[in-house]
């Protein structure tokens, strides 16, 4: 029978298959872990006298909580130095492989798999954590779980699961100039809703998602969930290879050959149906901005905040109401002339070297504006060591930003890096809630492009706006392949 | 787990959609470490305002939440499902839930019932017209009764089985314990293991200040 990808990598780990209702049982090949949603299945594990199963598949880091400055000293927030301390007791007593903060390895937990080349093609990975879906960039089945579900695979490293449905989200034709991966998913999110993809598996195919490298393809399937959907996948190829390849967990020698073999098989039939489909044309697609707070509530920057009364749809348009209140925007004001008080760059989303390096190409010899701050935080400490040796740190601080250690800082504000009441940011993350960055804070959803853009004019800005240099090779910042993050590349300090 | 066959308790009418779980826990109450002990967190960003449904005297001990749909968005955090059994809800009723979220209700004993959004409109009336009513919620005959409207709801049939028998996910597992390590035989050996670890360049790590 035809298969989807999806079902692919689905079949290939049923345990037990679940009859009369009852899920099928997955095998997890990889769980990772980190501080905020694993103490209580820990202490869950402890309390029936249970082990971890397979610590050698299970990877822990510290990302959520970690300061981004001063991290050589302890850690001043009580609660979460007190948080990061249970991890580490934990990992030592469970025997988990920890990445702490002061690790060269340490890091978001989304980067720290696939730098050191443990999420691969064919995988089932899961995390305490939403983003869990980034992983599905390498054609693995990656998706978030809750802390009950952490405890399950600690225990048993299986899940019941019942099968999810498959969208396909083609994407097809070239990107324009401008636009990037993280404009693909904005997009895609704006079309089909936060709900759309509930329930599903998405698979991205198209010329426009071939084309993307690595790191575009992560940005892409780190937002499917907020689509609604529990994982995006990309079926793995040479890019994909290429970027495994010498990692430090990469299968090597008569391994890999066997191992690429069977990766090459990991793809949708011609033939194979999808329960639903998405066409998008890359020519249409413009630097993308969220306006409200769901990432549903995007425009193309070139549009204007929504008018409520001209929607039609009763609950969208209460939705607006309340968005546009809480986010203090005026109806019809253009998108362009909003002004920001902190560009964040960063995150599971778009805290990536290809990102750092986009964005210092952009504000490379300028200096930001004054009305506003600027924060670079790298995904990984690793990633922060890679951007000091090829000199980005310098192109950022001296472009008047504070360059920061690794972890989801103003995402999520749970360590010191928040937003105040009120103040505006235009972040390079994955969501615009009400108080996500901070209690009161408003966030608007935007490129690394767009983010580098508007630090220098103040206002949100796409590179379109900026007076850039003739013979500017903007081809360059539409997400094609740049050099990968050598692993084997000298470090200098 | 608590068997749960039958639940009654006064509604409460939240008339949101996309109650995303930032907004049912901010993150900032993520950094606990124990599993109880959230109910000052549920709904922190709108439980200083008076307005605000469960400061109203007739709802605030309500233990059945009527929401808007696609309740339980974003974040996995399973401290959502702990803040809303903290408060006291044992039901939650919208016409669309995340899919992580109505797992992680599923595991912990909190009912997430999915209800068309025409009944959950009729439910929120009867609700705002008469505050402090009560809702029964029969798990076996898979209905919603609030004063004189029933309506039917949608539940998975494993997830009413494991609450209706208060059965524990893990132990049911590791009856299969055979079957796992069955599986594990026919893994192919190049999968990889984070175990011994395999490190990039060991670098010292100095940290970034900012200028």
């Amino acid at each position: 029978m035809s298969t989807t990808l999806a079902e692919k990598v689905w079949d290939a780990h049923i345990v037990r298959e679940g009859q009369d209702g009852v899920p099928d049982l997955l095998y997890i090949d990889l769980h990772l872990v980190h501080e905020v949603t694993s103490p209580q299945a820990f202490e869950g594990l402890r309390l029936a006298g249970r082990r971890v199963r397979r610590p050698d598949l299970t990877l822990a880091t510290e990302d959520h909580n970690t300061p981004t400055l001063d991290i050589d000293l302890p850690i001043a927030d009580l609660t979460s130095r007190t948080q990061i301390d249970t991890l580490r007791h934990n990992a030592a007593e469970f025997g988990v492989r920890l990445h702490s903060l002061g690790d060269s390895d340490q890091g978001i937990v989304h980067q720290v798999g696939p730098q050191l080349g443990l999420t691969q093609p064919g995988l089932t990975v899961v995390c305490g954590d939403s983003h869990t879906s980034t992983h599905g960039a390498f054609g693995a089945l990656a998706f978030g779980i809750g802390t009950s579900e952490v405890e399950h695979v600690l225990a048993t490293q299986t899940l019941p699961l019942t099968p999810f449905k498959t969208m396909a989200i083609t994407v097809v034709g070239d990107l324009p100039p401008g636009a990037t991966a993280k404009d693909i998913i904005l997009a895609i999110i704006a079309k089909i809703g936060t709900g759309g993809g509930q329930g599903y598996v998405l698979e991205y195919r198209g010329d426009a998602i071939r084309a993307l490298s690595m790191e575009g393809r992560m940005t892409v399937c780190n937002m499917s969930i907020e689509a609604g959907a529990r994982a995006g996948m990309i079926a793995p190829d040479e890019t994909t290879f290429a970027y495994l390849k010498d990692r430090p967990h990469a299968p090597q020698g008569a391994d890999w050959d066997a191992a690429v073999e069977y990766w090459k098989t990991l793809r949708t039939d011609d033939d194979a149906e999808f329960d639903a489909e998405v066409v998008l044309r890359a020519a249409d697609l413009e630097p993308f901005v969220t306006w409200g707070t769901n990432p549903g509530q995007g425009l193309p920057l070139s549009a204007s905040v929504p008018v409520p009364e001209l929607i039609a749809d009763e609950a969208e348009r209460t939705a607006a109401e309340r968005a546009i209140e809480y986010m203090g925007l005026t109806p019809g004001r253009p998108l362009r002339e909003i002004p920001v008080d902190t560009v964040f760059i960063g995150s599971c989303t778009n805290g990536r070297i290809e990102d750092l390096r986009s964005v210092a190409k952009v504000v490379k010899g300028r200096h930001k504006a004054d009305s506003l701050r600027v924060l670079v935080v790298p995904a990984s400490a690793r990633v922060r060591l890679q951007a000091e040796v090829e000199g980005l740190d310098v192109i950022f601080k001296e472009f008047g930003a504070e360059w920061r250690n690794a972890g989801c800082s103003m995402c999520l504000g749970m360590n010191p890096d928040q937003l105040a009441p009120g103040e505006r940011s235009a972040s390079t993350s994955n969501r615009n809630f009400e108080g996500r960055q901070g209690k009161g804070g408003r966030t608007h959803l935007v490129s690394p492009l767009v983010a580098a853009a508007t630090a220098i004019r103040g206002t949100l800005s796409s590179l379109a706006d900026l007076d850039l240099p003739d013979g500017t090779d903007l081809t360059s910042f539409d997400g094609s392949p740049l050099t990968p993050l050598d692993p084997a590349a000298p470090v200098v300090l | 787990m608590e068997k749960f066959a039958q639940h009654t308790g006064v509604g409460v009418p939240l008339r949101r959609s996309n109650v995303d779980t930032d907004q049912i826990i901010p993150a900032v109450y993520l950094k606990r470490v124990t599993r109880t002990g959230f109910e000052d967190a549920l709904f922190a960003a709108w439980r200083g305002d008076p307005s605000f449904v469960l400061n109203q005297p007739a709802y605030s001990a309500g233990s059945v939440l009527v929401a808007g749909p696609d309740f339980g968005t974003g974040s996995s955090r399973e401290h959502a499902v702990w803040a809303l059994k903290d408060y006291g809800f044992r039901v939650v009723i919208s016409p669309r839930f995340a899919d992580i979220f109505r797992g992680n209700s599923g595991k912990q004993g909190l009912l997430a019932a999915q209800v068309s959004a025409e009944d959950v409109e009729l439910l929120w009336k009867v609700l705002e017209a008469k505050p402090g009513t009560e809702i029964t919620v029969d798990l076996a005959a898979r209905t919603v009764v609030c004063d004189d409207i029933t309506v039917p709801f949608g539940v998975d049939d494993y997830t009413r089985w494991r609450l209706m028998e208060g059965l524990d996910d893990i132990g049911l597992t590791l009856q299969l314990a055979d079957e796992i390590t069955a599986f594990e035989a026919t893994r192919e050996s190049w999968r990889p293991r984070t175990l011994p670890a395999r490190h990039l360049p060991t670098v010292p790590i100095a940290p970034a200040r900012p200028i």
